[in-house]
Formats: structure tokens, C-alpha cells, sequence
């Protein structure tokens, strides 16, 4: 799948005037926090993350048959009807019952990668960006050479020596997709905690005495939360694209999830066949549930960086007038609000491919 | 150019860390790799000569110390010797790597190009005219993000390739066809080739299209953007100012975003049966094909690796600042 693309730029690149408000702790930190949800971009996607989260806790209870159940001995699957909403397979197994099973095994792995990617990503990315220097240098090599390393062949390597043991266990397949996922979110740590750890407050904080751990951790860290949290997003979503590739492959076992469906319906040629109602549903459901971990980080960015928010103006109660009128003049929309830009990133090894080596 | 020597030793030292891991994996992961895949073996005469190659491949009852197998690995990699693949009847995997590297660098390398191109120049517009219609563009834009590559595959086959019978449905060329230097068989190829690029190229453009317009509305608020439009310069100039400048984070994310593209457009090629380093993974997988997937990763991160030393050269060209310093 191709994210994460955008998400860093805008992070790495600009300079974020609602992180500094957000660990303040004053009435404006409560503002903020409740204006969140205000985003249609969030509240869409946190609607769809809810029902794909409903739907795979509870779908394997409220399936219709067992998702292995052969119903017939036939090679033809057949199109929906009323005793198969979505059809059957070319096994005659109910594909919606299969749909509904194959959501809970995704999700856990793509929880428990996207909990210890953002782990590490936050202990190297922060440790890089506050210590500076050598480890810096060392850790961003390191986060650099797992991001530029594909990930598909190093996973097909590793479940293809790891076997049938490998396969089925839910923690060690989230766990190996963690390892090649948490490169990126140390990336976009490490840059804001570049940028956040000259400004005024953490020296002054340093001035009055305060220890490392106490200011890493009541200082930098509360003001990198969208980030953490966009990070988080952000592996979630790489490893449900990752999960179903891998369950595509045969890589991990494909009993039961989305890619496991379209697994076998690749080996039954379903897309040549025109057995739509076999491959559309489970692509369907992981292109939706991707969609709305994309919106959410969208919502994020535009949190983060209030620029993002100027489109969409024409939506808003159809003031189509005022949106053209702002368009023509929008060069007046430069924020007189004083940004501090983030002060240059070293140009070292890895500044020629961060996100704001250019803008720096 | 120091820059360029910089980032030629990063991707020197991410070649011999891929290479390293290239020899520790099998090593490292509990179980043997030599009785998994004798027992794959079925129907074939094994040698004592074959099983004596497996355990140096591997590492498995030989004396050597772990050292002295790392570097007869390295010996062998530099040599170009990755091991036979069991599933081509024990073909050397350079040469079978060899025989499908060409259509997969076609393919992916010209469909990335595409979709880079005309990804940040449709991002770029669509900044531009933020708050237009062109706006509606981004909720199907976040929907080709998220899906995966082969689901718009299995999708493109079967409403253009079947339905509409607009394309061919698999393999690069017609079998018929006897691969050759001549019109004919060129043209077939191009015509192969055109349904697996062009769902690469619109599920890869996404990204661009949001990366692009996400820093050029950074962009268009700085004052030289102003200042050109002050002057009274022509619309088209002013976008241009903008552009060139906003590009430099996309061409610099290249490195992030190849991995997952490559990835992508190699599981692209196996639902279109295309005969490139897809569907040898594929192949790998099903047969435990061990070698074969070991030689693949090494060429597919070699492969991007030579993508980003491209990009940074393209980067150097287009930012003179890298140029400057020294």
C-alpha cells in the first residue's frame, strides 16, 4: 500500500504552533482536546474504525454457519442469495460467514505491531532527537536503514525459515511486522524532538533544574502526542496492508482473514471467472478499514498543522461565495501568528531523504 | 557532491546489512533448513553432493566456525553465486532472477516514474485550487490509499480485461509469441504491460497526490509566492515557483515510499501472472523455494537502493543548497 507518504512531510516540515499549546494545562489545553473530535475527517473516521472494530469482535458470534462449513459438493460457486448473502466460495463455504470471522485475527495483529512499533519508535526516535550527536547519528542510520530496506522480501524470508511455527502465532507475526514497521514514526520523532528541544520552555526548564528523565518525559513528550498518536495510526494501517499481503502470499495461514479470502480466491482464478461476490467483499472491507486509519491521520495532520484545514471552505454550508472570495485572496491568508521554524537539521546521512531536509 | 558520497556510503552500508541478514535468518530461526527442504525434494535423486552444498548453504554439520561461513557467504554473494532454486529444477537463482528482472525493472520502474510525475503534478493543482471541486478528489484519493495494489488488480482484471475485454487478463506476452527484437512482439509486450502499469500507477499516485499537496499549501502561504504574484506574474509562473520548491519533500520521501510501492506493484504482478520477481516470490513461497527467496531480497533491496541513489542525484540537481555546502 502506498501511505505514509504525505503524513511526514507535513509533520517534519512545518512547524506546529497546537503542539506547544497542548501540555500547557490551561483552559485552552480543554479547547483544544474537545475541538478534535469537531473534524469531519475524524468523526468519519472514527465512525468506520468503530464499526470495523464491532464488526470483528462480534462477527464470528453472529456469523450464519461455521466459516470451514461445505455446504454442497459442487466446483461452481454460487452468486449471493437469500442462504448466502455473499455467495459461496468454490468449496461451497459461505463467504459472508467468512468475512465476519476474518476481521478479529487482522485487527489483533495490527494492534499489538502498531503498540510495540510505537514503542520503539518513540524510545530510538526521541532518544536520537534529544541526545544528538553520535547516538543520534548511529539511530538515525539505523531507523534509515530499515526504512529504505522492502519489507516483503525480508518478511517472505523470515515466515519462509519461521515455517508452520511462525504462521499461526498471532503475537510473533505482529511482532515481526513491528520490526520492520517502527522506522518511520522514529523518523518523524526524532525531527520534532530536534525542533522542540531548543525551544525557550525546555531551556528553561533545564535552567531551573530540571532532571533528563523529567524533562523528556513532562516536557517533550506530552507535546509529540499527535504525533505519537498519528504514528500509531500510521503502523496500524501498514500492518493490516502488511497482515493481508502476508495471508495473500500463504505466508501466514489463511484461515481466516480478508487476505486469506483473497488468497484462495487468486487460486481459484475468481477474478477471471467474474466470482465477484467471493473477492470484492474482503477487498472491499480492508480498502475501508485502511481508509478510515487514513482519516484519522489526516485529521491529525490537520490538527497539527491548521493549513491543511483552509480546503474543504467550499463544503461548509454551501458558501460557495465567500469560499471564491477567499481564493482570490488568499496569499492574505498567511497566518500572522509568529512560527518558529525548526532550526536546520544537520545535513548528515540522513538529511538528504528526511522530509525537511529541503525546507530546513 | 559530498552529499551524494554521503548517502553512496549509507546505501553501502545497508547492502552489507542486508546481505548479513541475508546469512543470519536462516541461522537464527530455531529448526533445519536443510532437512525442510530435502523433504520438499520429493521425486528428485539426491546426492550426497547436494546435501554436502545445502549444509555449507546453510552452515548446518560443518566445522567451520561462523565467522569463516560468513565470509565464504560473502565470497559467494560478490561472485554472484546465490544458491540453486529448487523450484526450477535447480537452476543457479542468478539466472533465474535474471530471466525475470528485465519485466519486473520495465514494469514497476517505468509505472513508478509515471505515477511520481503525474501524482505531485495533480497534488500541485489540487493545492492550487483549494476549496474548488477538485477538493472532492481527496476522499477517493484516501480510498486508493488504503487499498491494497492486488485488490485493484483483481478489480482492473475483471471489469477492463474480461468484461470489457479491453486488455489482455495475464502473462506479459501472448504464449505464442517468440520473444525477439521485432515489432510484433515489442507491441504485444506494451500491450501486456499496459493494465498491470496502469493500476500500479493509480494505486501509487495517491500518495503523491496528498504529499504534494500537503507541503505545496505550506508553500503557497511563503512570501515569495506573494511576491511573484505581486508582480503581476502569470498564474502559471507563480504555480511553477510554488511547485518547485514543494516537490523537494517528494522527491527526498522517495526513499520511504519505494519499499511500499515495489512491494505493492510485486503482488500487482502476480495477480496479472506477470513473469517478473512477484511471481518468483510467490513461487518461492509455495515450493519453500529458501535460496530463491534469500537471492530475492538481496536484488529487490539492491533494486531500491539503486532507485534512491537515482533520486538523491535528482534531489542534488534540483536543490542547489546540497550543492553549495562543503
Amino acid at each position: 500500500m502506498a501511505v505514509g507518504i504525505g503524513t511526514e512531510q507535513v509533520t517534519g516540515g512545518a512547524p506546529v504552533p497546537g503542539a506547544a499549546l497542548l501540555g500547557t494545562g490551561s483552559p485552552r489545553r480543554r479547547q483544544r482536546a474537545l475541538r478534535l473530535p469537531r473534524s469531519p475527517k475524524i468523526i468519519v473516521g472514527l465512525a468506520m474504525l468503530t464499526f470495523f472494530v464491532l464488526l470483528s469482535v462480534i462477527g464470528p458470534l453472529v456469523a450464519p454457519y461455521s466459516p470451514d462449513q461445505i455446504f454442497a459438493n459442487s466446483p461452481v460457486p454460487l452468486p449471493p442469495s437469500s442462504a448466502h448473502w455473499l455467495g459461496t466460495t468454490n468449496l461451497q463455504q459461505d463467504v459472508f460467514s467468512q468475512l465476519l470471522a476474518g476481521g478479529s485475527d487482522m485487527l489483533l495483529v495490527s494492534f499489538i505491531a502498531g503498540v510495540i512499533a510505537t514503542a520503539l519508535s518513540v524510545v530510538i526516535g526521541v532518544t536520537a532527537g534529544y541526545l544528538g550527536g553520535l547516538a543520534d547519528d548511529l539511530l538515525s542510520m539505523l531507523a534509515n536503514i530499515f526504512l529504505v530496506m522492502p519489507a516483503l522480501p525480508l518478511l517472505v524470508i523470515l515466515f519462509g525459515f519461521l515455517g508452520k511455527t511462525g504462521s499461526n502465532d498471532l503475537f510473533l507475526i505482529g511482532f515481526i511486522i513491528s520490526v520492520t514497521g517502527w522506522a518511520w514514526g522514529a523518523r518523524v520523532l526524532r525531527a520534532q524532538t530536534l525542533s522542540l528541544r531548543n525551544r525557550d520552555y525546555v531551556d528553561s526548564a533545564k535552567i531551573i533544574g530540571e532532571r533528563r528523565s523529567r524533562i523528556i518525559f513532562a516536557e517533550i513528550l506530552p507535546n509529540l502526542t499527535p504525533i505519537v498518536a498519528s504514528s500509531f495510526l500510521f503502523t496500524v494501517l501498514y500492518a493490516v496492508g502488511t497482515y493481508t499481503a502476508m495471508a495473500f502470499l500463504g505466508l501466514v495461514n489463511p484461515n481466516w482473514s480478508w487476505g486469506g479470502i483473497l488468497y484462495y480466491a487468486q487460486g481459484a482464478n475468481a477474478e477471471l471467472t467474474g466470482y465477484w461476490w467471493w473477492y470484492i467483499p474482503p477487498g472491499l472491507a480492508v480498502a475501508l478499514l485502511g481508509t478510515s486509519l487514513v482519516l484519522l491521520n489526516f485529521g491529525i495532520d490537520e490538527f497539527i498543522n491548521p493549513r491543511l484545514r483552509a480546503a474543504g471552505l467550499s463544503r461548509r454550508g454551501g458558501d460557495r461565495k465567500r469560499a471564491r472570495a477567499l481564493r482570490s485572496q488568499q496569499f492574505a491568508l498567511t497566518p500572522v501568528l509568529p512560527v518558529s521554524r525548526p532550526p536546520a537539521a544537520p545535513l548528515d546521512t540522513t538529511a538528504a531523504t528526511a522530509g525537511n531536509g529541503g525546507r530546513a | 557532491m559530498l552529499v551524494i558520497a554521503r548517502r553512496l556510503f549509507f546505501y553501502l552500508v545497508t547492502a552489507a546489512i542486508a546481505i548479513s541478514l541475508d546469512f543470519l535468518i536462516p541461522r537464527m530461526i530455531p529448526g533445519n533448513p536443510v532437512d525442510a527442504i530435502l523433504s520438499k525434494m520429493q521425486g528428485v535423486t539426491i546426492t550426497p553432493a547436494t546435501i554436502h552444498a545445502l549444509d555449507l548453504q546453510f552452515g548446518v554439520n560443518t566445522s567451520a566456525s561462523l565467522w569463516g561461513q560468513y565470509t565464504h557467504f560473502w565470497n559467494n554473494v560478490l561472485h554472484g553465486n546465490l544458491g540453486v532454486s529448487t523450484a526450477n529444477a535447480f537452476e543457479p537463482v542468478s539466472t533465474v532472477i535474471r530471466q525475470a528482472l528485465p519485466y519486473t525493472l520495465g514494469l514497476v520502474g517505468v509505472a513508478t516514474l509515471i505515477s511520481f510525475v503525474l501524482g505531485t503534478a495533480i497534488g500541485a493543482i489540487v493545492a492550487w485550487k483549494r476549496g474548488s471541486w477538485l477538493d472532492n478528489l481527496l476522499p477517493v484519493v484516501t480510498f486508493f490509499q488504503a487499498a491494497p495494489y492486488f485488490f485493484l488488480a483483481f478489480l482492473a482484471i475483471d471489469v477492463f480485461a474480461v468484461t470489457l475485454g479491453w486488455f489482455p487478463t495475464a502473462r506479459a506476452a501472448n504464449a505464442t509469441d517468440f520473444p525477439a527484437f521485432n515489432w510484433t512482439y515489442i507491441s504485444d509486450v506494451l500491450d501486456h504491460s499496459l493494465l498491470p502499469g496502469l493500476t500500479i500507477v493509480v494505486a501509487s499516485a495517491a500518495g503523491w497526490i496528498v504529499g504534494m499537496r500537503n507541503v505545496m499549501l505550506t508553500t503557497m502561504d511563503e512570501d515569495y509566492v506573494l511576491i511573484a504574484a505581486a508582480k503581476g506574474l502569470p498564474k502559471r509562473r507563480v504555480i511553477w515557483y510554488a511547485a518547485r520548491n514543494a516537490i523537494l519533500p517528494s522527491v527526498s520521501g522517495f526513499a520511504l515510499a519505494i519499499g511500499f510501492i515495489v512491494s505493492g506493484a510485486l503482488l500487482t504482478e502476480i495477480v496479472f501472472s506477470y513473469p517478473g520477481l512477484g511471481s518468483l516470490l510467490l513461487q518461492a513461497v509455495q515450493n519453500n523455494d529458501y535460496e530463491l527467496m534469500q537471492g530475492l531480497f538481496l536484488i529487490i533491496t539492491f533494486a531500491v537502493l539503486a532507485a534512491n541513489l537515482i533520486a538523491d542525484f535528482v534531489y542534488v540537481f534540483l536543490d542547489p543548497r546540497t550543492r553549495q555546502e562543503a
